[in-house]
């Protein structure tokens, strides 16, 4: 009971982590029907980023909290504008072309901004001063690291920011009519380009976050760390449904779970097999996901 | 109204600019130590100059600098164009076979090696492009035919020792099984969400060969691949028949060349037959191909195995050569070399493929000192191709939009 407890709380923060990712994908297939392969790059970059900078503050005597908030958000801040970037000149003068250009389009900077990041930060893992987080508390006999509350806290913050922003603000009603009807929502004066850059920057931000959690929980970034999770976190919003935001958590949440108890209980070799069948299962039996609705076939 | 517009040109350029250096400067600049703006102001002036100076032969070109130049480019175009088409095929394809023959005897042990690779990546680019460019069903986890091939002329030759041209038929074999193996599945997705299903597939199959330990012996590898044996009709002493191990790299040349032009007659013949405009006809449009009558289940199922009956011969003969196979050689960015491949070439044209494999194997040999940038520049051309020429080097001479996207 205590390990499946230990292994409850161990799914949960890695599901967080997923589901964040998952945004940025469910956001961006949502609103251009784009599988945005660069995301994960977004999330490797995110790493690097937190280290550099949080490693720069530390070196400079700011205290710990001030590091990792400061770090964060500024984290959050250049991988929006990265993703832009990237937005502008991979996606945006595709816009018009067959799915297959855009998706290799995609592709090739998905290997562009990996070896770019290898290029300026070098083939070793970067270690993160883990110092800053290290401790943790026992209840019963569940072993509960600061860093471990730190994520879920986080993530649910951000989660629910996010909601409130598509849900609650303008500029979500203008994101949701462009995903609902591009051409509608330009004729009733929604610039659609901007709301599209947007929804990167946003998702690019999310999964930034995501990176510089995932390098304080395992100790290390490294240049290659965005593939996996990137494709673990696309197999997360297709089981939530792909471009339902609530979906997109919630399968972030099932796929973090699934893979840790997986690794506890059946073969910690294979646990990165499980998201893989998982994603084909769901495609295979119900390609509109959990929370999807019926879309239009041809888009499956 | 021209002015305003290049203004709008070099404004959006210098947004640019400015925008990577924002990029550049954090991932360069901020140490531990300290803020430092040496390195990246001089990465940043260089890619500046470089952008620059793609800028000014731009805008001369819009100014009509070039005209005179393009005129006769565009004329000696033309008479490449009615010579090649006066040349009948015959006499081409003696020309390439003669040089494709006589290639070892001009190069060094060097150029063997650079050819070998050609050829193998010639053979997995055709087999993915009866997938891709001609079925259209979009596959980014073709490396694992390869893989399985590998594998299986490995395992066979390690531990019964059955020789080379015994396992290939067995390797096209299971290969094609395991393409059948994951194309069932598959057959109800289309597009992006079929590509990232057999993303999926491929990652499975790179983890199953890393973990297996008995039979794989995980990423250790395999060592002690037989190489090839071959049959050698010998007049010294009389007729004899001699066998001899294939060990020189020329000897290995001959074999894949021999392997290459097998399967560009096979992927010919399939193309030009009825399979392949029904094929032609799926990747079009699938909901009329079902109609008119084509079995698009069975022939969806048969793209996915022909094409991976050709990986499964080059992943044996890479196990032959390297005599060493281990689950580095099969990850995801090697699926996305050969797609890349297809593309760049012009999906469904074979002569296409072959020159992007040549373009991608060849060319980055000959850029050898800036090795570290290879998979940079390759990612950025990619990106670069799509944006350009998204039909590719070569196009295929007949190529239509599918009917979802016509939107």
């Amino acid at each position: 009971m205590d390990y499946f407890l230990q292994q409850l709380i161990n799914g949960v923060t890695l599901g967080g982590v997923y589901a964040l990712i998952a945004l940025g994908y469910t956001m961006v297939y949502g609103i251009i029907q784009l599988i945005n392969f660069a995301h994960g790059e977004f999330f490797a970059a995110g790493g690097y980023m937190g280290v550099i900078i949080i490693s720069y503050l530390a070196a400079n005597g700011v205290s710990p909290v001030v590091c990792i908030v400061l770090g964060m958000s500024l984290t959050m801040v250049y991988c929006a504008i990265l993703a832009m970037a990237v937005e502008k000149v991979a996606y945006k003068p595709l816009r018009n072309s067959s799915r297959l250009s855009v998706l290799l389009s995609a592709l090739g900077m998905s290997i562009f901004l990996q070896n770019g990041l290898m290029l300026t930060q070098g083939v070793y893992d970067k270690p993160y001063p883990t110092a800053m987080t290290a401790g943790g508390f026992e209840l019963g006999n569940v072993m509960i690291s600061y860093m471990q509350i730190y994520i879920i806290l986080i993530t649910s913050g951000l989660l629910v920011a996010l909601n409130l922003l598509v849900f609650k603000t303008r500029i979500g009603k203008a994101m949701r009519a462009t995903a609902q009807d591009k051409v509608m929502s330009a004729l009733v004066g929604i610039n659609s380009n901007k709301i599209i850059s947007l929804t990167f920057a946003i998702g690019a931000g999310l999964a930034a976050a995501a990176g510089i959690m995932v390098g304080f929980y395992y100790g290390s970034v490294n240049y290659t760390m965005g593939f996996v999770p990137g494709i673990k976190a696309f197999a997360a919003a297709v089981l939530g449904g792909i471009g339902n935001i609530t979906g997109a958590m919630i399968g972030g949440l099932i796929i973090g779970m699934v893979e840790i108890f997986a690794a506890g209980y059946l073969s910690s070799e294979y646990k990165d097999v499980f998201a893989f069948i998982i994603l084909i299962a769901v495609l295979y039996f119900r390609p509109t996901g959990i929370m999807g609705e019926n879309v239009d076939d041809t888009r499956v | 109204m021209t002015t305003q517009e290049s203004r709008k040109r070099w404004t959006s350029f210098g947004i640019g600019l400015i925008w990577l250096l924002i990029i550049l400067w954090p991932l360069l600049g901020i140490k531990p130590e300290g803020l430092e703006f040496a390195s990246t102001f001089s990465v940043w002036i260089r890619l500046a100059v470089a952008g620059l100076c793609i800028m000014i032969v731009f805008e001369l070109n819009r100014a009509g600098i070039f005209d005179s130049v393009k005129k006769t480019g565009s004329s000696v175009k033309g008479v490449t164009q009615r010579a090649y088409a006066a040349t009948p095929n015959w006499l081409l394809i003696c020309v390439g076979l003669a040089f494709a023959i006589a290639f070892p005897a001009m190069t060094g042990r060097y150029g063997h090696d650079v050819a070998c690779n050609v050829l193998i990546y010639v053979c997995l680019g055709l087999g993915l492009n009866i997938v891709v460019g001609l079925a259209g069903l979009l596959d980014l986890g073709y490396i694992a035919f390869y893989g399985v091939g590998a594998y299986t002329y490995a395992l066979l030759s390690i531990h019964y020792g059955i020789s080379f041209w015994l396992c290939l038929p067995v390797a096209g074999l299971l290969a094609a099984i395991a393409g059948c193996i994951i194309g069932y599945p598959t057959l109800r997705m289309r597009g992006d969400y079929l590509a990232i299903v057999t993303l999926g597939f491929g990652e499975i199959v790179r983890l199953i060969l890393n973990n297996w330990m008995e039979l794989t012996n995980g990423p250790n590898g395999l060592m002690g691949v037989k190489r090839p044996g071959l049959y050698w009709l010998d007049f010294a002493n009389g007729w004899s028949i001699e066998h001899l191990w294939v060990k020189k790299v020329w000897m290995f040349y001959y074999v894949i060349l021999f392997i290459a032009i097998c399967t560009i007659i096979a992927v010919y013949r399939l193309n030009y037959s009825r399979i392949g405009r029904a094929w032609e006809a799926i990747r079009e449009d699938e909901t009329a191909a079902e109609l008119m009558g084509v079995n698009t289940f069975l022939l969806k199922l048969l793209a996915y195995a022909s094409g991976a009956v050709f990986a499964g011969f080059a992943g044996s003969f890479f196990a032959a050569r390297m005599r060493f196979v281990s689950p580095e050689s099969f990850t995801f960015l090697e699926s996305a070399m050969v797609l890349a491949m297809v593309v760049l070439g012009g999906m469904g044209s074979i002569p296409g493929v072959m020159l992007g494999a040549l373009a991608l194997i060849a060319l980055p040999e000959a850029f050898r000192e800036f090795d570290t940038y290879r998979m940079l520049v390759f990612g950025g051309v990619m990106t670069l191709m799509m944006l350009v020429r998204p039909k590719g080097l070569w196009p295929a001479k007949r190529v239509g939009r599918r009917s979802e996207e016509a939107e």
